[in-house]
């Protein structure tokens, strides 16, 4: 056990302090975090990238700082802009899950197009993956493309599509050959989101924010060189970029951000004379809260010593998404327990705290906790992967209609 | 960085979960468990012939004057065997005691005899966390009054290190004219506790320091505890997983039903990074003592409510057979109940760890 990173990066970590307390003024407020990056992002980022704490690894012929991959570096920089309460660079999912794909699967003219831009903030995307009908079950995502006269037309509907109102491009997947196997008829495409045929609606959710959006192509047209990877290959493309999105859904960071915050909130609440933290009940649950983000604290640095090692990240990596969700949702829970009746405060109230974050967080972790890999696909994923469990069988089909009305008829006489 | 296991503490867990793999089969343990004395000397000796005995005694004794990471790894690795062995007190409790608050003279006579296995110290320290039935030690000019519940590793142990009411410690004697000892009978068949009895028993004092040492023992008592937990936790879930694997119902093996798989799943997932978090714990032992209570608090009262889930989750998978006598399951759900109690459980220990952080009200 040496928790100690060395000279060498105690002093990578001792410039970096003293750029942040350099340069702090520069940067945008820490809510400022829009699709759309403000010019203060934009030339936030510029900066971050000029001095490697962003894009640090991407080859600088791409628009990237070119460093060699140093996974404690990348680490400090992450845990140094958390600690200061500076945002670090820009995190959207052109940069972390469109850049990665590019780089492993682009082409090279793809590459010097695109990588650069969106770095820059310049270009912004947005991801069109699940559709109505295709949440869990990405490949049976039903958007078709034909090709006409050396374009695809594109018809269907994705949902989920976070950044599409600001959005310039989409990567997207869509079907191009309808009589392939589900996993093997699917292809990435690459296109401007000024298409003609393309509507873009909010999709409001339980936050009371429309923090979504559903996308709906009618005869959208797309030249065919516009793909990554080959046709057919979309889902061994998307694969690519997915583990990236689950890694971003786990950072310790965040967890420690929003305890700290918790326990602010829990000194300075009053109820009657005393603060909520004196409430041992509460204080029972903030205490126990505390040990499980410690222990996620510390299953990410053991994490980090086996990349270090070369080791893969075994259980400790496939549990991070599931735990991590469901200790934040846990954590925005105390505090609105904590609040009271002041916790149900919303929508710009009197007396509301914190902006009603707190209610805003605990519906939007939900959402969090179902998208990106449900909480029962995690399990999935960690019985199987992780325990070598069998899988589940195929079931041959779904039961005919005239099964499925009766069920239906008796559950509702039940109900009565 | 390096956030693990070196690879003398691996070769260390090897060696020892083959040495209980070899000599510590569960007909073993049972056969322990069924009859009057809990601990199995077969086992000692193979675990003693590894240095286990001695292994946090310093050099200068005799010992391997290890850490209590290398101890974590073991006690993991007791449990996950559930062996019926003293470890907790004789083995890290008393060397630490010792060699942080014992005299020379006290020094000399018992850390060479706990290297070499010769002698065996009990530990009762349970009530400067929180006394039960009234119980509590009274010490006054070398006399010592009252009684301590929980003394661990009590049994056949050759003396005691006691904790008296103002948390200073003393040594005494098993054969102390005045001192009656009666033996408590716990779930856990495979560790042993016990009741001391304190009437005008003249003691040793260990150097007053203030109740430093206590709050260390109760520290380290908490850090090897969530090991053991840790490890036992390990086995029921290996076990429900290899279970799930081969029993069939509904023409199909339980363990690809969502039902069973997400159970273990949630096993896991919850079980995990109490690895990481015992590890850290143990090593702030040593290395972080500013730190080393609030984690060792963590580590406790976290492992304990995971365990506890992971007990009773595994003992469902398992089915009927879970709740019967011929799996043996039941001794880490027990081994498990004994950890989660013992040295405070969830409740007084996330108190203690709020008044740590002086999150406490002030009277």
């Amino acid at each position: 056990m040496d928790l100690e990173y060395g000279p060498e990066y105690d002093a990578f970590r001792h410039e970096l302090r003293a750029f942040i307390d350099a340069h702090r003024h520069l940067a945008p407020p820490s809510a400022d975090r829009a699709a759309r990056p403000s010019p203060a992002s934009v030339a936030w980022q510029k900066l971050l990238i000029a001095h490697g704490y962003a894009a640090r690894t991407i080859p600088k012929e791409y628009g990237g700082y070119g460093a060699e991959p140093d996974i404690l570096k990348s680490r400090i920089i992450a845990e140094e802009f958390s600690r200061a309460g500076v945002p670090g660079g820009l995190a959207n999912q052109g940069i972390s899950m469109f850049v990665p794909t590019l780089l492993e699967l682009g082409t090279e003219e793809q590459k010097r197009r695109w990588i650069a831009p969106t770095l820059k903030g310049e270009v912004v995307w947005c991801q069109g993956y699940s559709e109505p009908g295709a949440g869990s079950d990405l490949a049976n995502l039903k958007t078709s493309a034909r090709v006409e006269q050396g374009e695809f037309v594109i018809n269907g509907q994705k949902i989920w599509t976070s950044t599409a109102k600001q959005a310039d491009m989409i990567f997207c997947l869509v079907r191009t050959e309808a009589d392939a196997p589900k996993h093997s008829g699917i292809s990435y495409l690459i296109f401007s989101m000024d298409t003609p045929g393309i509507e873009v609606r909010p999709l409001k959710t339980m936050t009371g924010h429309a923090e979504f959006n559903e996308t709906f192509f009618t005869d959208v047209r797309v030249p065919v060189d516009q793909i990554v990877g080959q046709r057919g290959q979309g889902w061994f493309v998307a694969n690519a970029t997915l583990g990236h999105e689950r890694g971003m859904l786990g950072d310790p960071d965040a967890l420690e951000n929003r305890l700290q915050a918790l326990i602010t909130l829990m000194r300075e609440e009053r109820i009657g004379q005393d603060r909520a933290i004196d409430n041992p009940l509460l204080r029972d649950r903030l205490v126990a809260l505390q040990a499980e983000v410690a222990a996620m604290k510390y299953n990410g640095m053991r994490i980090l010593s086996n990349s270090l090692r070369g080791e893969p990240g075994g259980m400790a990596k496939l549990i991070v998404k599931l735990q991590s969700c469901e200790l934040a949702h846990q954590i925005s829970a105390l505090a609105i327990d904590a609040l009271g009746e002041l916790g149900i405060l919303y929508h710009h109230s009197p007396r509301e705290r914190d902006r009603g974050a707190w209610q805003w967080n605990y519906m939007f972790q939900l959402g969090l906790i179902i998208g990106g890999g449900t909480a029962q696909i995690q399990k999935n994923i960690i019985a199987e992967r992780g325990l070598d469990m069998p899988r589940e069988p195929k079931v041959a089909k779904i039961p005919d209609a005239g099964q499925k009305s009766t069920g239906m008829a008796r559950q509702k006489q039940g109900a009565d | 960085m390096d956030f693990g296991l070196s690879q003398d503490q691996r070769m260390l867990r090897d060696a020892v979960s083959r040495c209980l793999a070899d000599h510590c089969p569960l007909d073993h343990v049972r056969e322990c468990a069924d009859r009057d004395s809990t601990f199995s000397d077969k086992v000692l000796h193979a675990l003693h012939a590894l240095g286990i005995a001695g292994m946090l005694v310093p050099e200068a004794y005799g010992g391997l004057g290890m850490t209590l990471l290398d101890a974590a790894v073991v006690a993991e690795q007791l449990a996950y065997a559930v062996a019926p062995v003293p470890f907790l007190a004789s083995h890290v409790l008393a060397p630490i005691a010792l060699s942080e608050a014992g005299s020379a003279a006290q020094k000399a006579r018992w850390l060479p005899k706990i290297t070499s296995g010769a002698a065996r110290i009990g530990v009762a320290i349970a009530e400067t966390i929180e006394a039960r039935d009234g119980a509590g030690v009274a010490s006054t000019a070398g006399k010592l009054n009252g009684t301590a519940l929980f003394c661990l590793d009590f049994e056949g142990a050759d003396a005691y290190i006691v904790a008296d009411a103002g948390g200073r410690l003393h040594l005494v004697d098993a054969k102390a004219p005045g001192l009656e000892t009666i033996a408590l009978t716990t779930i856990d068949r495979t560790r042993s506790v016990g009741e001391l009895r304190f009437e005008g028993t003249g003691a040793e004092p260990l150097i007053d320091d203030g109740g430093v040492t206590t709050a260390r023992l109760r520290d380290a008592g908490r850090v090897i505890l969530a090991a053991d937990s840790l490890g036992a936790g390990q086995a029921m879930i290996e076990k429900s997983v290899e279970y799930a694997g081969q029993r069939e119902q509904f023409g199909r093996l339980i363990g690809s039903f969502q039902a069973v798989k997400h159970m273990c799943a949630e096993m896991a997932a919850r079980h995990e990074p109490c690895r990481s978090l015992v590890w850290y714990a143990a090593h702030a032992f040593d290395a972080m003592p500013q730190e080393a209570a609030l984690v060792a608090c963590h580590a406790k009262s976290h492992t304990g409510e995971v365990h506890r889930f992971v007990a009773r989750t595994s003992t469902e998978v398992h089915g009927g057979m879970g709740f019967t006598d011929l799996l043996g399951l039941h001794y880490w759900f027990k081994r498990i109940g004994f950890d989660r109690q013992v040295l405070g459980g969830p409740e007084t220990v996330r108190a203690e760890a709020a008044a740590l952080q002086g999150w406490t009200k002030a009277a």
